[in-house]
């Protein structure tokens, strides 16, 4: 088995953290940069997968679709940035708990 | 030709443990200012290690757009919540929402 | 209220159990995939000459795979609607850039136009392409609009907006052209091909670059900060 794929543990290992922090804390934030974390993780796993080949290239489809994803990703974070702004000037919450429980 | 093995797998060791203890200290550091700036850092070492996987366009794209731009825009999110907060207290009201930070 | 804590405390310890359970799972499961699957390498391989391009991650961008990199264009300016409607901040506090930006801000942007006019070049047969030259091209406009650069009032109304849709229209159009003279939607003839990436990649640069700069600027506050 190739030493390559330990970046695939790590990648899951990414994924777990991510979905970690994202469940365990409330900041809308810190969910953003974890949801970022489990892409990453995703990402690594995706283009570890294209390197099993030995004798070829890597598969550039897998790293097409991960250039794809980064940008996508990108975006996608603006957007949630641009909500959780609106939801703090709109109510001044820095999570989505309401505030009497 | 051994060594040169082993010294690629103890790159890659290093490498992939220091993503996740980067990625590990900037989800669960106290200060958000500290855990924009670690998110950075591992944005960088994430390009590396594209590198290291032979996938140079995607390192290129992760540099430029994961580590810059996502920083970026996550650091301006940050400034905007700062200036939220300084109003808050400027203004005299309470501490927001408190959050549960484990 | 202790009971309360208690139970907090057993979820999170159920949390990290199941969350263990399923790191190991995966991983077992990436570890022990299929050792030699077909891949689509191959094909890529054979069919690289036809492409108009040698780097193959460029031809699977923006020749064997057009529609999705089409549609991740569109995602960007769907993104942007979402960023722009959702209003920006209304903080006008003008500050001069602080020297390092200042200095930093007038040597380096020339250098990022450069790069990136060189990364969209050289996307046909190295590492590069429209995505990394455009997102080069967005950080210099993003470090031009943190030293307090505007854009002046003639340039931020219709070329703005057609800038912002150049990418995905010059796509558009290149794939309904392109019907009449090969039959299908997006599929460049082998003598064209390399000179339709080389339009439409152009087109893309420019749209990322400014699709992401005005993302910055929809999340920023307004008025130039010194730090």
């Amino acid at each position: 088995m190739n030493h390559m794929m330990l970046y695939a543990l790590v990648g899951v290992g990414l994924f777990t953290i991510g979905l970690y922090a994202l469940i365990v804390h409330a900041q809308l934030l810190r969910k953003i940069l974890a949801i970022n974390v489990m892409g990453s993780g995703v990402f690594l796993i995706l283009v570890t997968l294209a390197t099993r080949h030995q004798e070829l290239l890597p598969d550039p489809v897998p790293h097409a679709m991960v250039i794809t994803g980064i940008v996508v990703a990108a975006s996608a974070t603006a957007l949630a940035l641009a909500l959780m702004l609106s939801l703090r000037a709109a109510t001044g919450q820095d999570t989505l708990i309401e505030p009497s429980e | 030709m051994e060594t040169v093995i082993q010294l690629s797998l103890v790159f890659d060791v290093l490498l992939g443990l220091g993503l996740l203890w980067f990625a590990w200290r900037s989800l669960s550091c106290p200060d958000l200012f500290k855990a924009i700036v670690l998110f950075i850092s591992f944005g960088l070492l994430m390009a590396l290690t594209w590198v290291r996987l032979n996938a140079p366009d995607i390192a290129l794209a992760e540099a430029a757009i994961g580590a810059g731009l996502t920083g970026a825009l996550l650091l301006a999110a940050w400034v905007r919540l700062e200036s939220f907060d300084a109003l808050n207290r400027h203004d005299g009201h309470s501490e927001d929402t408190e959050t549960h930070e484990k | 209220m202790k009971n309360n804590e208690q139970v907090g405390k057993m979820f999170h310890m159920l949390l990290i159990l199941l969350l263990f359970v399923m790191a190991v799972w995966l991983g077992y499961v990436v570890l022990h995939l299929r050792a030699s699957p077909p891949g689509l390498n191959a094909l890529v391989g054979t069919s690289l000459d036809t492409s108009g391009v040698s780097n193959p991650v460029t031809a699977v961008l923006l020749n064997f795979r057009g529609y999705d990199t089409l549609l991740e264009m569109g995602v960007l300016l769907l993104a942007l609607l979402g960023v722009l409607s959702l209003g920006s901040a209304s903080d006008s506090r003008e500050t001069p850039p602080g020297l390092v930006l200042d200095f930093l801000s007038r040597l380096l942007v020339p250098v990022l136009i450069l790069v990136s006019g060189y990364l969209l070049w050289a996307g046909a047969h190295a590492p590069g392409g429209a995505f990394q030259a455009g997102a080069v091209l967005g950080a210099a406009a993003v470090l031009l609009l943190l030293s307090g650069w505007h854009l002046g009032e003639q340039f931020s109304g219709l070329l703005l907006r057609a800038v912002l849709i150049l990418g995905i229209g010059v796509f558009i159009l290149a794939g309904i052209v392109l019907i009449i003279f090969s039959g299908n939607f997006l599929e460049y003839p082998q003598s064209l091909a390399g000179a339709m990436i080389l339009m439409i990649e152009t087109a893309a640069m420019l749209s990322i670059g400014v699709t992401l700069a005005a993302l910055f600027q929809g999340i920023a506050p307004t008025g130039g900060q010194d730090k």
